[in-house]
């Protein structure tokens, strides 16, 4: 048995690492989509301001990049060193799906992003843009990979457990790739990140339109920004994540807590729009409803009960009960490999195993657990009620702002009328707002899919490595002073280009540069710390939120 | 139903995975070797800011690319051998977590060192590289030396993995031999690579360390190969072992050798699947063209840069690391893992794969994938070939 103070540290590391490493995810993917979206329109016009804003906006991105990548192997390492039961549990189909990111999408990325910041008078303009468009793609493959691996945790199809290897083993690979919730997930989370791209470059454009700065450049990103931000912020929340939440039990049981429904209402249910969940009580106070809503949401239908968390975990003692079975034939299965009725009670009820092992927590003999036992462990798959019905409403009352800051960005461009300093002002005010919504998207999945780690096969606290208490400790204290350390020079430099720009990055050059030939390089260039005077001139900005 | 697709036995698709995870290592070793080696001498083959700028922009461009030969190795050890990522990487938690540390201060040094030019701040990130550089190198060395003395963990019933050592236990003297030899290696190899894409003063003097380089590494591949036949006891399968059996490693039996695992190298267990998989067109004492390739190279190499051949030099180091690091791998066959504390725990290249399916799949990918990515990696170094001089360094901002 693993000590359970490791459990509980090892989950505040994979939290707290996999949140900060979710800072940098969403802005890799939206910005690399918009450089090549930039790129293209300089290819296709061949206009020099076009191939700055490229430039500009693709200085950030290599900054964020960097951090992406660098806490991106944390992420990869961890399973390993904190998670290692659960690594080797189910590393048949979650390590593959990593491996195969790796092969498919990360390499793809990695070696274009060399080219796309070393490559500019090393190619053809058409042969620099395929190279932007590489890393977009390599980096929304990468998504795709990783989505279908978390999906496969939140929704284990395609594979079953092996009595001889004891442990989950691969069945059907298109059962994996064509998850559902992979598929929801994925669209979600890319148009989640394009949305905190957009945001991004329409909150810089508005602060250099408010200063009179960059004109020419901070319109044209503004208008990419606003067009490109209205279509994904209406794919994040038309095509949310919730359709995946009727695939499976625990699912279920995510989204009756996200809505904190605790009886199974005659459908089509009522969507609880605000009020405090009381996990004492098992109600909701002061809840304020918006009849049917949430059954036409979840189910598509007038006909469908939405289950309420009570019925839930009726369903969830069942499951348990059924899983002891399983349970004590593996014993006898121990005992004597060739026991042929154990060997069929063990097929019968394999299914629940998993809900069986929620008990180890109050029994070492899971087999013969006592009744109050099985209440416990049958509570203990109800998610933390009050955070997921804040988190989820937060994160969707965001969404549909983003939608109508983006119309309006969009109405306002499309009139050609950059110069109304409320909108501006919003939008700038707006950067930290995508990045709220992102972590609170991931605390609603991941927070969301406790106690399990693999839902119905494998609880959360049985996944960790047999480490000790003190080892976790010095990793996380690590962590956290590590990264601190690196969260203050990263929002230091982006905040020192942000306030440079691209005048002061780029300044104009004296000879214009004929079309069609790459700019000449600079005798003596501008390095970059040079450029104090012109940061002078300017007055000292407000601070960016957020950055 | 998708079993009928699977056309391989059980038993080649592990030696296939075998092999393709020593590919992947070595590739790493070369690919991203080079990089860490380049940043591990930073101090000593560049004085000036501009030579600094120089040396790093030789490898800024690809280091991104190289590094996933890394990822994708973790990431292949996970998919295809779970148990070994799982006892490797929760058993040397500490020493993971300063490669990690590394690892992490490499991207961001890169990234940021050029971002602001004062003085302190660049050689606070040139101090960062320095340590990514000979951190991760020493660490999978020592971690790779500890392998061959066995390591103190073993699997309960449930395959729970108890693991009772420390991180201290793994700096014995043959992991430091290990360590140091990884470190000389990846030095021997960045400092070639400098050789061939540089000219001036810092060419020359990433010959001299080359030199260095490749002197030490000579002496540490015997040492490490004398510790190997006297110094540790190998360890070798007895029985209950099924290569196309389920992966539960507590099935099998095994004992310690009295010897060293030299006599494993090109042992009976070797020679048997060699005859499966090659039949005869690997034939009797071929294996020792590894070692041999591992001296070579490391004495040619050098040589090969002073002379001003960078690119036959860059592909001798190359294939030194290729034969160190072959040696290594068949002198362990077919142990991936063995385990000290619980013999028949050991985790062998037969009983610690992941299923058929799986291994099947992520062969198909590899077939499919791997060529891409040598394909693509190879044009973006056609476009950047060529030196980088002080004068192209001056004329241009940086990269990033």
């Amino acid at each position: 048995m693993t000590d359970l103070s490791v459990v509980d540290l090892s989950r505040l590391q994979f939290a707290l690492t996999a949140l900060y490493h979710f800072l940098f995810v969403p802005l890799t993917l939206g910005l690399s989509m918009l450089l090549a979206i930039m790129e293209s329109v300089y290819v296709m016009t061949g206009r020099e301001i076009w191939k700055t804003m490229t430039k500009f906006w693709g200085i950030l991105f290599g900054i964020n990049f960097a951090m992406g990548v660098a806490t991106g192997i944390t992420m990869e390492f961890q399973f390993g060193t904190n998670w290692a039961y659960y690594s080797q549990f189910v590393g048949d189909i979650f390590g593959s799906l990593l491996a195969i990111e790796g092969l498919m999408a990360f390499f793809l990325e990695a070696t274009f992003i060399g080219l796309f910041f070393f490559g500019w008078n090393k190619m053809s303009r058409v042969g620099h843009m395929t190279v932007t468009w590489m890393v977009a793609l390599g980096s929304n493959f990468s998504a795709l990979w990783i989505l279908i691996a978390n999906a496969w945790m939140q929704n284990p199809v395609g594979a079953t457990f092996n009595l001889d290897t004891m442990r989950m083993e691969l069945t059907s690979f298109w059962d994996v790739f064509f998850n559902p919730v992979a598929q929801s997930k994925f669209v979600h989370t890319v148009s989640a990140g394009y949305v905190t791209g957009a945001i991004f470059v329409l909150a810089v454009s508005s602060y250099y339109l408010l200063r009179g700065r960059n004109l020419e450049f901070a319109r044209r990103s503004f208008t990419v920004a606003a067009s490109f931000g209205l279509a994904s912020a209406l794919s994040v929340v038309v095509l949310g994540d919730q359709s995946g939440y009727t695939a499976t039990e625990h699912q279920k049981m995510k989204l009756a807590a996200i809505e904190a429904m605790w009886q199974t209402e005659s459908p089509p249910a009522d969507f609880t729009a605000v009020g405090i969940p009381d996990r004492q009580d098992r109600e909701t106070h002061y809840a304020v409803k918006i009849p049917w809503l949430l059954g036409i949401i979840a189910t598509r239908s007038l006909d469908t009960p939405v289950p309420g968390i009570n019925d839930l975990v009726a369903r969830a003692k069942e499951r348990i009960k059924s899983g002891m079975v399983a349970a004590a034939a593996l014993d006898r299965l121990h005992a004597n490999r060739d026991d042929a009725a154990a060997h069929s009670d063990f097929e019968a009820h394999v299914h629940d195993l998993g809900y069986a092992l929620l008990l180890k927590r109050y029994t070492p003999d899971v087999a013969n657990a006592t009744e109050a036992q099985i209440d416990k462990a049958a509570n203990d798959a109800v998610p933390d009620v009050a955070v997921l019905f804040w988190a989820f409403r937060i994160m969707a009352g965001l969404g549909f702002f983003f939608i109508g800051l983006f119309a309006a960005a969009f109405y306002s461009a499309s009139r050609r009328h950059f110069h109304r300093p409320w909108l501006l002002r919003v939008a700038l005010y707006s950067l930290p707002l995508p990045w709220i919504a992102a972590e609170l998207g991931w605390i609603v999945a991941e927070y969301g899919r406790q106690p399990w780690t693999i839902e119905g096969v494998l609880p959360t606290f049985l996944s960790a490595s047999s480490i000790t208490t003190a080892q976790v400790t010095f990793s996380l204290a690590g962590f956290v002073l590590f990264y601190s350390a690196l969260a203050v020079v990263d929002g230091f430099l982006l905040a020192k280009y942000i306030r440079l720009g691209p005048e002061g990055v780029f300044p104009p050059k004296p000879p214009a540069p004929k079309p069609g030939q790459p700019g000449p390089a600079r005798p003596g260039g501008v390095p970059i710390g040079a450029i104090q005077p012109a940061r002078a001139q300017v007055r000292p900005p407000p601070k960016p939120g957020g950055a | 139903m998708m079993e009928k697709l699977v056309f391989l036995d059980y038993e080649t698709l592990r030696f296939a995975w075998w092999v393709l995870l020593g590919l992947l290592l070595i590739g790493f070793a070369i690919m991203d070797g080079f990089d860490l080696g380049v940043a591990a001498v930073l101090p000593l083959v560049a004085r000036r800011d501009i030579e600094r700028r120089v040396v790093l922009e030789t490898i800024e461009p690809v280091w991104e690319g190289n590094q996933v030969w890394l990822i994708l190795g973790a990431g292949a050890v996970f998919a295809a051998w779970p148990a070994l990522y799982a006892v490797a990487f929760s058993g040397f938690y500490v020493a993971m977590f300063l490669a990690l540390v590394a690892l992490i201060l490499r991207p961001v040094g890169f990234g940021f060192r050029n971002k602001i030019e004062n003085p302190l701040w660049r050689g606070v990130w040139d101090w960062a590289l320095v340590v990514a550089g000979v951190v991760p190198a020493f660490v999978f060395g020592v971690a790779f030396g500890n392998l061959f003395q066995g390591l103190p963990f073993r699997f309960d019933e449930t395959m729970r993995i108890t693991y009772e050592g420390g991180f201290l236990d793994l700096l014995n003297p043959f992991g430091i031999i290990c360590g140091g030899l990884a470190l000389v290696m990846m030095v021997m190899h960045g400092s070639v690579y400098l050789g061939m894409k540089t000219d001036g003063a810092v060419q020359h003097r990433a010959a001299m360390v080359a030199g260095a380089a490749g002197f030490l590494m000579i002496l540490l591949f015997a040492a490490g190969g004398l510790y190997i036949a006297y110094g540790v006891d190998g360890f070798v399968v007895t029985g209950g072992i099924d290569p196309a059996g389920p992966s539960n490693p507590l099935l099998k039996t095994v004992e310690r050798l009295h010897e060293g695992w030299l006599s494993n190298f090109a042992g009976q267990a070797w020679e048997y699947h060699k005859q499966v998989f090659f039949g005869d067109y690997i034939g009797h004492g071929w294996e020792l063209v590894l070692p041999l390739l591992g001296f070579l190279g490391a004495l040619v190499a050098p040589q090969l840069v002073r002379f001003g051949k960078g690119g036959l030099a860059f592909i001798a180091s190359s294939l030194s690391l290729f034969g160190i690091i072959a040696t290594a791998g068949v002198a362990l066959f077919p142990f991936l893992m063995p385990s000290s504390l619980d013999l028949k725990s050991s985790l062998t290249v037969w009983d610690a794969s992941s299923s058929r399916l799986t291994l099947f799949i992520m062969l198909v990918a590899a077939v499919l994938f791997l060529p891409a990515i040598v394909v693509y990696t190879g044009f973006v170094f056609r476009v950047l070939r060529g030196k980088v001089t002080l004068q192209q360094v001056k004329d241009h901002e940086s990269g990033y």
